[in-house]
């Protein structure tokens, strides 16, 4: 991790009666690092987040967020977090104006800095010219980018973002995964719940996958394909000839050699084996294409779940 | 900071950071709310109508009660056999429990808790905040309720209330303002209890009725099982009457009742059974000091206030331990 820590979390531990809904978890987030919480509902995500806001208490173990115990310091954490829940709610009868006035006073914002805050945040996330409407008036996409214009108002060191592109359209979701982009580029620590793993990966530096409650896996995608898939480089072949495949699976590093059908391969190997694999099959002049695909995160997601739930079998 | 192993000392931060901004919110939502504007209407017809049809038949009667004023609350006439106080008595608790029944479960169902939450605010400050700001509007609509009966007073009667009337219709009101509090943090209990509004306000009602209307028939079977038959060999039970005069009270319907009775009705002179002896040398129907009556409704006064910080207690021990999901 490049910048100071804004989120430590040492054995987190939240228990409901016989339950235990998280298990231990350790994790650390640097300041300007965007890292997706992902895992299947019920895996301890959102009660995980809501223990590092202050929301719930946790039956054992600490976590240090903006330098404030979320237990001990609730409200010093809270100052210097903002969170963007699922399916947001906003005051209907009031413009977007006083929702984010009203949070903005309880964040301890002057009414000058909200004035002067507001219009820029509005700006940001494209709402400028609806922000005296009633939020009533609001679509579900708009309501999510109200949500986060109040965070971007609060100015924090960290944002939870839980499930923030469920309700919107492709574009707007483009639109908003840049807008988290900005957040990162203000040097906010950014902890991104998704099951959209195809933008968890295009947005998130790395990835904290948990299960049961338990952290099972934490890093980037690359380190995650690598634990998981075998392999931390993706690289796909198209090659005729004979025993294409037995010739690619010789090469140090490579793992693994899936036949894609036709003449096309996908090769998984612990380095980047694009220069060994073309050498050894152009000397025959058999290979017609060589491509490096990163390793895609549903894959990892998909093959994790697949091998825990073999084992549990 | 650096992770400790050092014990957790308690919570830092006083929990009514941001109860005056969640006041001014809940207070200016209560008072330009369309349910608030139904409700004050319908209390200031009520309490118009009432005023004027018991002025019209004070002007008449002039001269025979030294306390013109408090008989506008307590008089009734031929056409409206409900004085102010029981209509007061009556409407109040809908008036509480349309401001409150929602305060919480609201929140959750807008989905807007977690994120209010999120801000640098306890719990406590919210719920208290809530409940504040709900009691403030309606003590609001009480107060101008209160000067819109003087006002109508001094114009029909032609004169103006004395200063112990005065003294007298102000502790009415504060007692008002309390016995909407328990209907309040009764709605606001409620609002934590149950996630759906529509439950949350019928449990409410149905409280309302059972402790207003049903109560004075249920206080009496409860009194036979536990001090025995009402009457005796000798006539009435003092046991029966006291057992059943504390049940009785356990509605604060009885103790506003008995509260107004003794500041509106100045002779009123005790609030229970009365023994002969306890009457020895007393000038029947001659009026109580008002510092005598303030003596009197003392207990029930307090047992209002009581009644509403127990409630309160109980919604806010039940709302911290609730999950903020929403």
């Amino acid at each position: 991790m490049a910048g100071d820590v804004v989120i430590e979390a040492r054995a987190l531990t939240k228990r409901y009666g016989a339950n235990l809904a998280v298990d231990h978890v350790d994790f650390e987030v640097a300041a300007g690092e965007i890292v997706g919480i992902l895992g299947p509902n019920g895996s301890g995500k959102t009660t995980t987040i809501l223990m590092l806001l202050g929301l719930t208490e946790p039956t054992s173990g600490q976590a240090i967020v903006a330098g404030f115990d979320p237990l001990r310091d609730p409200l010093e954490v809270k100052r210097r977090v903002g969170y963007l829940p699922d399916q947001i709610g906003f005051y209907e009868n009031m413009s977007a104006r006083d929702n984010l006035a009203y949070t903005g006073r309880l964040a301890g914002l002057t009414r000058r800095e909200i004035d002067e805050r507001f219009d820029a945040a509005l700006d940001r996330v494209g709402l400028g010219h609806v922000g005296h409407s009633r939020v009533t008036t609001y679509s579900q996409g708009m309501r999510q980018r109200l949500g986060l214009a109040e965070i971007l108002m609060k100015r924090p060191s960290v944002a939870v973002l839980d499930e923030p592109t469920t309700a919107l359209d492709p574009h707007s979701t483009q639109e908003f995964l840049d807008m988290i982009r900005g957040l990162k580029a203000d040097g906010t620590a950014v902890l991104l719940s998704s099951h959209h793993l195809d933008q968890v990966q295009s947005v998130c530096d790395r990835v904290a996958l948990f299960n049961r409650g338990k952290l099972a896996l934490s890093g980037t995608v690359t380190e995650l394909a690598s634990q998981v898939l075998g392999g931390g480089h993706v690289i796909d072949v198209e090659a005729q000839g004979d025993s294409v495949a037995e010739r690619i699976a010789a090469i140090p590093g490579v793992v693994r050699v899936q036949p894609l059908g036709g003449d096309r391969y996908r090769v998984d190997s612990e380095r980047d084996s694009r220069a060994e694999i073309a050498r050894r099959l152009a000397d025959r002049g058999e290979l017609t294409g060589i491509y490096y695909a990163r390793p895609s995160l549903n894959e990892v997601y998909a093959s994790y779940f697949s091998e825990v739930r073999d084992a549990v079998e | 900071m650096q992770l400790s192993d050092s014990p957790i000392v308690g919570r830092r931060g006083s929990p009514w950071t941001g109860l005056k901004t969640v006041l001014a919110k809940e207070t200016a939502d209560h008072l330009s709310s369309l349910r608030m504007g139904i409700l004050e209407a319908l209390v200031f017809l009520a309490a118009l109508y009432a005023a004027i049809l018991t002025t019209s038949q004070i002007r008449e009667t002039i001269g025979e009660s030294p306390f013109l004023f408090l008989r506008l609350f307590t008089m009734t006439t031929d056409w409206l056999p409900l004085s102010l106080i029981a209509i007061l008595g009556f409407l109040i608790p809908v008036v509480a429990i349309a401001l409150a029944f929602d305060s919480i479960n609201g929140e959750f169902n807008r989905r807007t808790l977690s994120r209010v939450l999120a801000q640098p605010i306890y719990r406590d400050a919210l719920l208290l905040g809530k409940f504040l700001g709900a009691l403030l509007s309606l003590s609001i609509a009480l107060l101008s309720l209160w000067l819109l009966v003087i006002g109508v007073g001094l114009l029909r009667l032609g004169l103006p209330p004395s200063t112990e009337e005065m003294v007298r219709m102000l502790g009415f009101l504060v007692a008002t303002i309390a016995y909407g509090g328990v209907w309040l943090a009764l709605a606001l209990l409620f609002s934590v209890l149950f996630r759906a509004p529509a439950t949350a306000v019928l449990a409410a009602l149905g409280t309302w009725l059972t402790l207003s209307l049903f109560w004075s028939i249920i206080a009496p079977i409860f009194a036979s099982l536990i001090a025995g038959p009402p009457e005796g060999v000798l006539g009435p039970r003092l046991a029966y009457l006291n057992t059943e005069q504390i049940i009785d009270r356990l509605s604060p319907n009885t103790l506003y009742a008995e509260t107004a009775l003794a500041l509106l009705q100045p002779a009123t002179r005790a609030l229970g059974p009365v023994l002969l002896s306890q009457l020895e040398g007393a000038v029947l129907g001659a009026p109580l000091p008002v510092t005598q009556s303030f003596v009197l409704i003392w207990p029930q006064l307090t047992g209002l206030i009581a009644a509403t910080i127990l409630i309160y207690a109980i919604a806010y021990v039940l709302f911290q331990r609730q999950e903020i999901r929403a």
